[in-house]
């Protein structure tokens, strides 16, 4: 009897809400869990990348808010493809990858490759070869600014220290030819780490048995690098290099720090040609079609990336 | 990984050891003396940063930290030794150029909001990605692999692509230039790298431990709260870093949506100048004090660093 009471007063009392949201389903705890993260990259991903789709259709000024907006249809995508100076900077920005990325993962891989041979000391300079990556690109970048004056920096330097060229003829960042390789020089320094860090998880990842068979085999050294060392770390360099692929891809801060694009245009990634267009010509339109164009193309790196990124968990 | 366990690859003989250490040595002597000639030209009085051939050996001061915290303005001789004695070490310095110190620099406040926005944009991130990656994890979510593949995704993209209609975005709602607007768009960024780092940390956790939590009568959010967040205490750690040495180095968004009272030290330390062009020693001064943070943090996290890179993809 009394305990029917209880119920009953149970039952007309609303249950707390602490309780109601403990006794939540699995389903619903599920959604509730992610939909806040899915809720946020709509608000501040898709939101603004529907926002610029509609923008590259259009002939839209930031600077100018209240001015008349006009639908150009696809001229804007039209206009890009035809630009010169649009082609000269994605050439400019292969160059930049195609570079940066040999050199880090030849040195990348080196190093790794030295490293596993496990000297003594060898975990505290791996430590202390990781730490330029760490870094803010734009921070450090912007310090060899000064690493690369001519005469009073180091770089130059140490440059004609070694080859006996006047200190003053070091122009790294304001000669056309040589301003180029000024950002590759300071993108490998920072990534080959990076590089170096998967190579060698992907050579720790060997068994050591596939060794020990070959050494029965009587494989030379040569052959088992070849046969073994390279093949079983592929999957980690490629995926190395898509990463950095795809970061430096969309590489801006070491650039616009270091050169700004110049001299001239010679070091203009498409990045940069991005950032003058959009916030210094303040052609927003026009820049939303090519920011479409770069997404696009990223786009398809990523989905590579991805890929590459399951077969290597597959291991 | 761990650094210092690697496998041997059929014992090396010493000879092959010795050349392998020796080019490694040098390779991260020479990698690591840009960092060493920041730390010294922070030391350096202004005339010894831009000496040539380059001071290795010089007279320590601490003009260039004086410089970085201070305005100053250049006066007369006599208006200065009108003046009283020097009240601090600055002053001092600062006089015997024959300029006295005008007030403090925007250093000070850049560094902190840098500090805000790095902690609160982290915080946000793990939060989200805490609560995210346990529900990928353990539940059976429609479409997770897309879904999991769309939050990645939105890393992609070029930052300045990203920046055109965030910056008209923001003007519309009033968030330009805020730390708020730059906390919502720094977590927005980590939230993915956090999601995809914290599902690798809680998928290694048992799921034998919720469950019998829940046989003993904890309801799912319970056992979520008493077995599972405490034994991914190390992973949570491991990606709040990650989320904040993104945030603490951004420059791109910073750059071109922050022009004063939210910007961060990165876009503001280029624009230290001194008279005459940039004053290295206050720009290395500057950069040593950003920078030390990071390489505490690098450090700590030297196990989980290249999980942390890989969004989790390479574990061990």
């Amino acid at each position: 009897m009394l305990n029917r009471t209880a119920d009953n007063v149970a039952r007309a009392t609303p249950e707390p809400l602490a309780k109601r949201i403990r006794g939540i389903s699995d389903k619903g705890l599920a959604w509730l869990f992610i939909s806040p993260t899915i809720l946020l990259l709509l608000a501040i991903n898709i939101f603004p990348l529907f926002w610029a789709i509609y923008l590259s259709f259009t002939n839209y000024r930031a600077n100018r808010p209240n001015e008349v907006v006009k639908n150009l249809g696809l001229a804007n995508y039209r206009r890009i493809l035809g630009d010169q100076d649009i082609w000269i900077a994605m050439q400019t920005t292969a160059h930049f990858v195609f570079w940066t990325i040999l050199l880090q993962t030849v040195i990348g891989f080196t190093l790794a490759w030295l490293i596993d041979r496990k000297f003594r000391g060898h975990a505290f300079w791996t430590t202390i070869i990781l730490v330029p990556m760490m870094l803010s690109p734009a921070v450090v970048g912007n310090f060899w600014r000064f690493l690369y004056e001519p005469q009073i920096g180091l770089f130059a330097y140490a440059v004609s220290f070694l080859t006996g060229i006047p200190p003053t003829n070091v122009q790294m960042l304001s000669n056309v030819e040589l301003a180029p390789w000024a950002i590759i020089i300071v993108d490998t320094w920072m990534w080959t780490p990076y590089v170096m860090l998967i190579c060698l998880a992907g050579l720790r990842s060997i068994p050591e048995y596939i060794y020990e068979a070959a050494e029965v085999d009587r494989a030379s050294n040569w052959r088992q690098f070849w046969s073994i060392t390279l093949p079983m770390a592929l999957p980690f360099i490629m995926l190395a290099v898509l990463f950095r692929g795809i970061e430096n891809f969309k590489m801006f801060d070491m650039v616009n720090l270091l050169t700004g694009g110049g001299p001239g245009s010679t070091t203009e990634v498409a990045s940069i040609t991005l950032k003058r267009q959009a916030f210094e010509s303040w052609r927003t339109g026009y820049s939303s079609a090519f920011a479409i164009i770069l997404f696009v193309a990223v786009f398809g790196l990523a989905n590579i990336y991805v890929k590459a990124l399951n077969k290597v968990k597959q291991r | 990984m761990s650094l210092t366990t690697a496998h041997s690859v059929v014992a090396p003989s010493a000879n092959s050891k010795r050349i392998a250490g020796a080019i490694v040595v040098g390779y991260a002597l020479i990698s690591i003396v840009p960092l060493l000639w920041i730390f010294a030209t922070s030391f350096k009085t202004p005339p010894d940063s831009i000496a040539y051939p380059p001071k290795i050996v010089f007279q320590p001061s601490l003009e260039g930290y004086c410089n970085l915290f201070t305005t100053r303005t250049r006066q007369t001789p006599e208006y200065i030794n009108s003046l009283g004695p020097a009240t601090g070490l600055c002053d001092e310095t600062v006089r015997k150029r024959n300029m006295v110190i005008a007030g403090p620099s925007n250093f000070l406040p850049r560094f902190v909001n840098s500090l805000i926005i790095a902690f609160g944009s982290t915080f946000c991130a793990v939060f989200l990605g805490t609560l995210s990656a346990y529900g990928f994890s353990r539940f059976k979510v429609p479409l997770a692999d897309d879904l999991l593949f769309f939050i990645l995704s939105t890393r992609f993209m070029p930052p300045i692509a990203v920046a055109i209609p965030i910056y008209l975005m923001y003007r519309e709602i009033g968030l330009s230039d805020t730390a708020l607007g730059m906390i919502l768009l720094y977590t927005a960024v980590n939230v993915s790298l956090a999601v995809w780092l914290l599902k690798g940390f809680i998928d290694e956790i048992p799921r034998e431990y919720e469950e019998a939590a829940m046989i003993d009568g904890y309801t799912r959010l319970q056992a979520f709260w008493r077995t599972v967040l405490p034994q991914a205490t190390t992973g949570i750690a491991a990606t709040a870093i990650f989320c904040l040495i993104f945030a603490w180095n951004e420059y791109a968004f910073a750059a071109l949506l922050t022009s004063g009272t939210a910007q961060t030290a990165p876009p503001f330390i280029p624009t230290i100048i001194g008279e005459g062009g940039q004053d290295w020693p206050a720009v290395a001064a500057g950069t040593t004090i950003f920078l030390v943070p990071i390489l505490v943090f690098t450090i700590l996290l030297r196990k989980q660093l290249l999980r942390g890179i890989t969004f989790g993809a390479v574990r061990k």
